[in-house]
């Protein structure tokens, strides 16, 4: 049936003719003269308009006799309002000079169903355009912003092609449930699940084709989203064509060299042969005579080229934009490569005299990943050194491996060069987001409209992982390697409703905008089981067929919304928002969730007094309080008793037979909501015509009913833990923005952006019922053994705050080990009268024995820091003197800790004359804490790790207009992550969650630019 | 194009009245419980699942999809066996394990504390066992079934399928009180699970609950003779009582050893059992063919698959050939390093891990001769000098479990073994009669001499080495020359009064390496603090 509307929609495109009559034409300029390109001109109050072609001239066809109002804007320019009269088919021509503008209050900003304009806005919200984006090699949305929202937290996952970032706006709300914000793009709400074989879900999308980006920060704005908006809401709105403007072509090409920007500090061959002879002379007979970097042997320099063709251009009443981008990006590990492909046709026609318009985007990524072996990352850092990459022996591909009789010795590391060249990991993954959108302004009312948006998002994705046969990480012996392979499907369709009805009531001074909709959503997910084969294809012997050909899951979300906005005398704004959401992860009578918002803002600039007052531009005050839900819990079926089927690996015999088993399931029949409030204070302010504005917020978000899992008592349910809703979490914070503009000439602008973030986050309960004995539950896993945690979870703490031992130092400041001999003079610590080797350091000298029980046990951790910053800045600035400019962004993050994992793990002498007789390297911290084992809980490992980091450094050229056939002609070059101010030791001190091991180092990229539009 | 609008108005108000239903989403590839109750080809299923609850550690093999929250603890820890193993051997003059995972050096050194990582492990997964077990009892309840309309022939098979579950309960619920004392109260199928906060039951009252439990089904189970290999006979019910009653002295305070011999009489007698001829098959591949067997653990290295079972004790005495010996260690027909790791244990995973300690070797005077001695001992090191981080030539490696056939021809997989863990077997029971014997239980001393001697002529080949006349004493050695390494150490030297206090120390007991005293309360572990906060309704053991 939809297929049909559609099509006969698709028809009516091409049946629509302009009306003849009354034209408007004129030129736009800017204050020095110069013609505005792509200025538009739209009569107000309706979607009607135009825009100025290369010369700044403008032609616009009015289809009402008489009085019109004429609006004039671009981004960066003041909107001009112009009152028209024409006579019935009259030509008047309106020529505009246009004001540079900082803020343009009159800019329309969405907010999610709809637009508004920035000085209506009652909510904290954050509207980023494309011209404020950051330049370079920039592969995914939400690098475009890094550093340039005041309480949006970006961290980059690391340095492989696509990997992507961590996106956290105003901290975590929640524990266990999913702390990433909502994306919608161009009006379909995205699945934020990964994708099988794609490196992050957003790395699918081409930052080139997106014109801004919106963030919806508290729940006054985010409310509208429901039970999805928590974490905060990203609106991605993508480039439209522009109605009435001219053919035409861009080409963006972007290509660049990642290198990397510091390796980790492990011992070079001579220093470690230097370090074992201090510790272990016998040792030394392992050692190799070769002198191998293992970290130069897997890391490249990596080339990559960006490239985008974009045609657009208004065929009448259909303005369309089709761009096609190919990005060919190389990994800084050898062999790492993502290839995308991208096709986004986006047309925006409009009918019925502009009543009815249409939003029709298509967007198509084709991604081939070949992933290199990231085990290879960790293992670089700790092979030993002195052994060549290739011995050219019989096995092992003539690679260098540590052996144990004729196999590969099963607990050693494997050789880094030879997991990346014998280990093929390829993936394709297709992603389709599109939708078309109806939106009908009523005939005999146009203050009421309809909008219908239909849209879907798949996502097919295919991979496998071959491994050669003579690979030591896949010996067998049969010898025949390992394959591996998967394939998924997602869908995530979407159908909403709205009746939005906007009146200006000049009579009691009242703009009143009612907004009222329907939404459903539902998400499939479907992935084959495949058998176990292995290298060659055969099945291996003794291994079934998977139980089940098909794992699938799905699950709907129906929601009903509403918002009003009330505006009193331009001067009070009232936004009220409610949405009810029901979500078929929950039992039928804990379904339902209703989440209710308030807002008010008081322009205050426009009171009398203040309107006096000569240099300020704006004055805005805000208050908003809400309450917004989550549901992306991962899980599906909580609330349900289920059983679930035993693989054929985990059967139980019976005499001669095995039979699968059949287990019950833990859950939660009362599983519901978690719900965050929140509440918001803040002041927008301009001066000097907008030379100086920015914003100061403050909030308090309380997360109560937590999705969090916790322990159960043993009996009440199957299993030891269950998510449920149980406690309660806080954040609170302040955000505060500056913009300022301190030089505007007739050749040079000077502007400078500084923003900054303070957010605490504290744990409120954990427990059912009050338990002050409950230490908490531990997390952030460590490298190291097996079922070591990091960090607890615990009432009256930071989530993910640091539990460890407190170290205790020797007068040489040296960190205290236990069971070693004590140094120096050697005292007669026993007191049997002799000094001798049983004069040994004891647990309690080496750690404090906080509870003075004499023993050093679990009981003896403490709480210390914590890894979220305390403080995180983002400083911008600009220059552009004639046709140069220059950029300059700037990141820093305060207060900050990091757990040093590579260093606890791989920094002793156990690591490296390892157990199983052979060598390893390491942290050269092993030197500076001349620890023998792992004292992986001590608190020395936590170190501060605040940064400053000059992400983005940006200088561009343009030529401007070239010969007839170029109209713009822009170069720029680019260092990203061009250098770091930190005194933290490790690779890079950003870390999500804070615990460093083994990462994937970031790339300081040099970028070269080109930018032609015909 | 008007009518395209209204259409689709009405279509769009006719979707929005059909959608609401989607809300009622039911999962596609998993089974609710009222579905899988009423077809009764799946008890044998969930039935299967309450046995596997011992051997593996979730629904797929050998991890995956856990039944214990890794956040709990890491799946490969969380096998039934490898907790209960790591908690009776640990700190005892058996065994001893090098690796410094969380936990691990606390049981070694006697500073276990109530955070601890297997205590936490162990408490979950014998109390999961109950629970699983409790669910399947309560939905094989006779009305039920009739209810669901079985017809005779299925009523009569999920009847002993019942009877079993009830054994696999009072299994755990009897390593819960042995372990733990005062546990808390889950007993009554018909509330558990459920949603109230279970009250603190003392150890008599579980002991009395153990004892009423097997009683009750000692008749409902098969015998041996009418059942297969790897399910519950009464032969087990009645070695469990056996063994419940040795120890009541210790979980009571009364004793009741006349019991003790006539259950172990019932075994031996009635059981149809037979003491296997060569002890080293008991602990091969193909050990499910043993006579001796009562109730084993099953494992098979391509459909039972964990990181738990013998697996773990095979694979965690598995160690590079250069740091067992230098030169040929010719002890039961091995002879290093010109061998292989797999020629050792059979698998060729080495986990490094698992060493026995001095005091075990001492057991073993006349160590050439005695069948027992499945050690490597070769370039090692006796003493245990340092834990964690323990040097790699330091304790003795065990090769009793391997991942060999009595033919000595490996196991189908080359590093997850196919040898069954003998929970309960024959000789136990003949050493628990001589004990009871001694005891004053009752019996007769001629015949304890007898079954005592039975065991030392397997072991030596022949009768030269048979005892005259034995002690207590004589059996608490016995037992660990014959039982070493099955899970029963702990509870064997706390019936003898030296698991705690001074009066015998060893290795690492009391956090020190030549060992100490330690005080009594270390007889129980604690409660694991993540339950107390848990449940209201829990006191901790005292003294932790």
């Amino acid at each position: 049936m939809l297929k049909l509307l559609r099509t006969a929609l698709f028809f009516s495109v091409f049946l629509t003719t302009a009306a003849q009559g009354q034209v408007v034409t004129g030129t736009l300029t800017d204050e020095e003269n110069e013609p505005i390109i792509g200025g538009l001109i739209r009569i107000a109050n309706t979607t009607a308009g135009t825009a100025t072609n290369l010369d700044g001239n403008y032609v616009l066809n009015l289809l009402k006799e008489g009085e019109s109002v004429l609006e004039f804007s671009l981004l960066g320019y003041a909107k001009e309002t112009r009152t028209v009269t024409v006579a019935k088919g009259q030509t008047v021509s309106v020529n505009v000079v246009m004001k540079t503008s900082v803020s343009d209050l009159s800019e329309f900003v969405v907010v999610g169903y709809g637009s508004t304009e920035k000085k209506d806005i009652t909510g904290s919200v954050v509207s980023i355009n494309s011209k404020d984006f950051n330049q370079g090699s920039v592969n995914t949305p939400e690098q475009l912003i890094l550093g340039k929202a005041a309480g949006v937290q970006v961290t980059p996952n690391g340095g492989s092609p696509g990997s992507g970032s961590t996106i956290r706006i105003r901290g975590g709300s929640s524990l266990n449930a999913s702390n990433d914000p909502l994306i919608v793009i161009d009006g379909v709400p995205i699945s934020n699940d990964a994708i099988g074989g794609s490196p992050n879900p957003l790395s699918l999308i081409n930052p080139n084709d997106i014109e801004n980006m919106t963030i919806l920060k508290d729940a006054s704005a985010a409310a509208i989203y429901g039970s999805r908006a928590s974490n905060g809401v990203i609106i991605i709105t993508t480039k439209k064509g522009i109605q009435g403007s001219k053919f035409r072509v861009g080409l963006n090409s972007v290509n660049s060299v990642s290198t990397v920007a510091k390796y980790a500090d492990v011992f070079t061959a001579d220093e470690l042969r230097a370090y074992i002879a201090t510790r272990d002379t016998t040792a030394l007979s392992l050692l190799g005579t070769s002198n191998t970097d293992w970290q130069k042997e897997i890391y490249q320099t990596a080339i990559s080229t960006d490239n985008n063709l974009v045609f657009s251009g208004g065929l009448k009443r259909l303005p369309y934009r089709v761009s096609l981008g190919y990005l060919n990006q190389n990994g800084l590990l050898r062999k790492d490569n993502l290839e995308r492909q991208t096709a986004n046709i986006s047309l925006s026609p409009k009918f019925l005299k502009d009543h009815l318009t249409f939003e029709i985007n298509q967007k198509s990524t084709l991604s081939n990943s070949f992933f290199a072996n990231q085990g290879a990352v960790g293992a670089a850092v700790a092979f030993d050194p002195t052994q060549p990459v290739k011995t050219d022996g019989p096995r092992y591909g003539g690679y260098f491996e540590w052996e144990s009789g004729p196999i590969p010795n099963p607990l050693s590391v494997r050789n880094p060069v030879a997991l990346i060249e014998q280990r093929q990991d390829i993936s394709t993954v297709s992603r389709h987001i599109g939708n078309i959108q109806a939106d009908y302004k009523f005939h005999f009312l146009p203050e009421l409209r309809a909008n219908l948006n239909l849209g879907y998002d798949i996502a097919n994705s295919r991979g496998s992982i071959t491994v050669e046969d003579s690979a030591a990480a896949a010996y067998s012996a049969q010898n025949t390697g390992s394959f591996n392979q998967y394939e998924q499907y997602r869908r995530n369709k979407l159908m909403e409703f709205y009746l939005n009805y906007r009146k200006d009531i000049k009579s009691i001074r009242s703009v009143v905008d009612v907004i009222a909709g329907y939404s459903y959503q539902d998400w499939y997910f479907e992935s084959p089981n495949f058998r176990t084969v292995d290298g060659q294809g055969d099945t291996i012997v003794g291994t079934q067929a998977p139980a089940f050909p098909l794992s699938n899951s799905q699950n709907t979300l129906i929601s009903g919304y509403a918002r009003l906005n009330y505006t009193f005398n331009q001067k009070y704004l009232f936004t009220f928002t409610v949405r009810e959401d029901g979500s078929s992860r929950f039992a039928k009578d804990q379904r339902w969730g209703l989440f209710p918002s308030a807002a008010f803002a008081w322009r205050i600039a426009e009171e009398k007094l203040f309107k006096k007052m000569k240099h300020l531009s704006d004055l805005k005050l805000r208050l908003g309080y809400g309450i917004t839900g989550q549901q992306d819990v991962g899980a599906n079926f909580n609330f349900l008793p289920l059983y679930t089927q035993g693989e054929n690996s985990a059967s139980y015999q019976f005499g001669n037979n095995f039979y699968y088993t059949l287990r019950p399931n833990v859950y939660d029949p009362d599983f519901r909501w978690e719900s965050t409030t929140t509440y918001n204070g803040g002041i927008d302010y301009s001066f000097y015509e907008g030379r100086i504005n920015g914003s100061l917020d403050v909030y308090y978000k309380k997360t109560t009913d937590l999705i969090a899992e916790i322990n159960i008592p043993a009996g009440i349910n199957f299993g030891s833990r269950v998510l449920t809703n149980v406690g309660s979490i806080e954040n609170r914070g302040i955000e505060f923005v500056i913009n300022t503009v301190p030089v505007v000439r007739k050749n040079l602008e000077w502007s400078v952006g500084f923003n900054a973030t303070a957010n605490r986050n504290n744990i409120l309960a954990l427990d059912r019922f009050d338990t002050p004995t409950d230490l908490g539950t531990e997390t952030g896993g460590i490298a190291g053994n097996v079922g070591s945690f990091i960090q607890i979870n615990s009432v009256g703490f930071p989530v993910n705050t640091f539990f460890v031992f407190e170290q205790r130092y020797d007068a040489a400041g040296k960190p205290i080990e236990s069971g070693e001999l004590i140094t120096p003079n050697n005292p007669d610590y026993n007191g049997d009268g002799v000094v001798n080797a049983e004069d040994r350091y004891k647990d309690t000298d080496a750690y404090v024995d906080r509870n003075n029980d004499l023993i050093i046990n679990n009981q003896d951790r403490y709480r210390s820091n914590n890894s979220a910053p305390q403080l995180i800045i983002g400083f911008n600035t600009s220059v552009t003197y004639k046709k140069w400019t220059f950029s300059l962004l700037a990141r820093g993050n305060f207060g900050q800790y990091v757990y040093n994992n590579f260093q606890s793990n791989t920094g002793v002498e156990d690591a490296i004359i390892t157990p199983q007789g052979n060598i390893n390297n390491g942290s050269v911290n092993a030197q500076e804490s001349g620890f023998s084992g792992r004292q992986l809980q001590s608190d020395y490992y936590i170190r501060k790790a605040s940064f400053v980091r000059f992400d983005n450094i940006n200088i561009g050229y343009n030529f401007g207009e070239i010969g007839s056939k170029i109209s713009s002609l822009r170069i720029f070059a680019t260092i990203q992550n061009a250098f770091i101010i930190t005194k933290y030791e490790g690779i890079d001190p950003e870390i999500f969650n804070g615990i460093d091991n083994n990462i994937y180092p970031r790339p300081r990229i040099f970028s070269l630019g080109v930018n032609i539009q015909l | 194009m008007k009518r395209s609008i209204i259409f689709s108005l009405l279509t769009f108000v006719f979707l929005i009245s059909s959608c609401l239903k989607d809300l009622d989403r039911e999962p596609l590839n998993l089974q609710t419980s009222i579905a899988v109750y009423k077809d009764p080809a799946n008890y044998i299923h969930v039935l299967a699942k309450l046995y596997a609850g011992l051997a593996v550690t979730g629904q797929t093999g050998p991890a995956g999809n856990p039944d214990i929250s890794t956040a709990i603890v890491d799946e490969g820890f969380s096998s039934y066996l490898r907790m209960l193993w790591n908690l009776q051997e640990l700190p005892t003059d058996e065994a001893k394990c090098r690796w410094t995972d969380t936990g691990i050096p606390d049981l070694n050194k006697w500073i276990w504390s109530d955070g601890n990582q297997w205590i936490r492990g162990g408490f979950v997964r014998f109390l999961y066992q109950v629970t699983s077990c409790n669910e399947f009892i309560k939905q094989t309840d006779d009305k039920l079934l009739d209810e669901r309309g079985f017809g005779d022939e299925d009523k009569a098979k999920i009847r002993i399928y019942r009877a079993e579950a009830r054994f696999l309960k009072a299994l755990s619920l009897f390593h819960a009180m042995d372990i733990f004392g005062n546990v808390p109260d889950i007993t009554d199928e018909n509330k558990f699970p459920g949603t109230e906060f279970p009250v603190q039951m003392n150890r008599i009252t579980l002991f009395n609950y153990i004892e009423s439990e097997l009683l009750a089904i000692e008749s409902s189970l098969s015998p041996r003779s009418a059942q297969e290999y790897g399910r519950a006979t009464q032969g087990a019910a009645q070695t469990l009582l056996a063994k419940l009653y040795l120890n009541s002295q210790v979980y009571t305070g009364t004793d009741r050893y006349t019991d003790v011999i006539t259950y172990c009489e019932k075994v031996i007698n009635g059981g149809g059992y037979s003491l296997e001829s060569k002890y080293t098959n008991l602990f091969r591949a193909d050990n499910n063919m043993s006579n001796e067997m009562i109730f084993a653990i099953s494992s098979d290295g391509s459909r039972t698959l964990s990181y738990g079972s013998t697996t773990f004790l095979i694979n965690g005495s598995g160690f590079p050939t250069t740091v067992v010996a230098a030169t040929g260690d010719t002890t039961a027909g091995s002879s290093y390093p010109s061998l292989t790791l797999r020629d050792t244990t059979g698998s060729t995973a080495g986990w490094q891990g698992l060493i026995g300690a001095k005091e075990l070797i001492r057991q073993f005077p006349d160590s050439g001769q005695d069948s027992r001695f499945q050690f490597v001992t070769g370039l090692r090191l006796p003493d245990i000098l340092a834990i964690p981080n323990t040097p790699l030539k330091q304790g003795y490696i065990v090769k009793k479990f391997r991942n060999l056939t009595s033919q000595n021809v490996f196991g189908g997989n080359a590093s997850f073994a196919d040898t069954d863990f003998p929970l309960f077997r024959l000789a136990d029971v003949y050493l628990m009669y001589a004990e009871a014997n001694l005891r004053g239980g009752g019996g007769n001393s001629g015949q304890a001499l007898t079954y005592f001697n039975a065991l030392r002529e397997r072991a030596y080949g022949n009768s030269s080495h048979n005892a005259a006349g034995i002690s207590l004493d004589d059996i608490l050695s016995e037992r660990s020359r014959e039982l070493y390494w099955e899970a029963h150490r702990r509870t064997d030297l706390i019936r003898f009064g030296k698991f705690t206090g001074g009066s015998y120390v060893w290795t690492w007991k009391g956090n020190d390496a030549a060992g100490t005293s330690t005080a009594e309360y270390l007889n129980l572990y604690p409660l694991p603090a993540s339950e107390l906060t848990a449940n209201p309704n829990l006191t901790q053991n005292p003294g932790y």
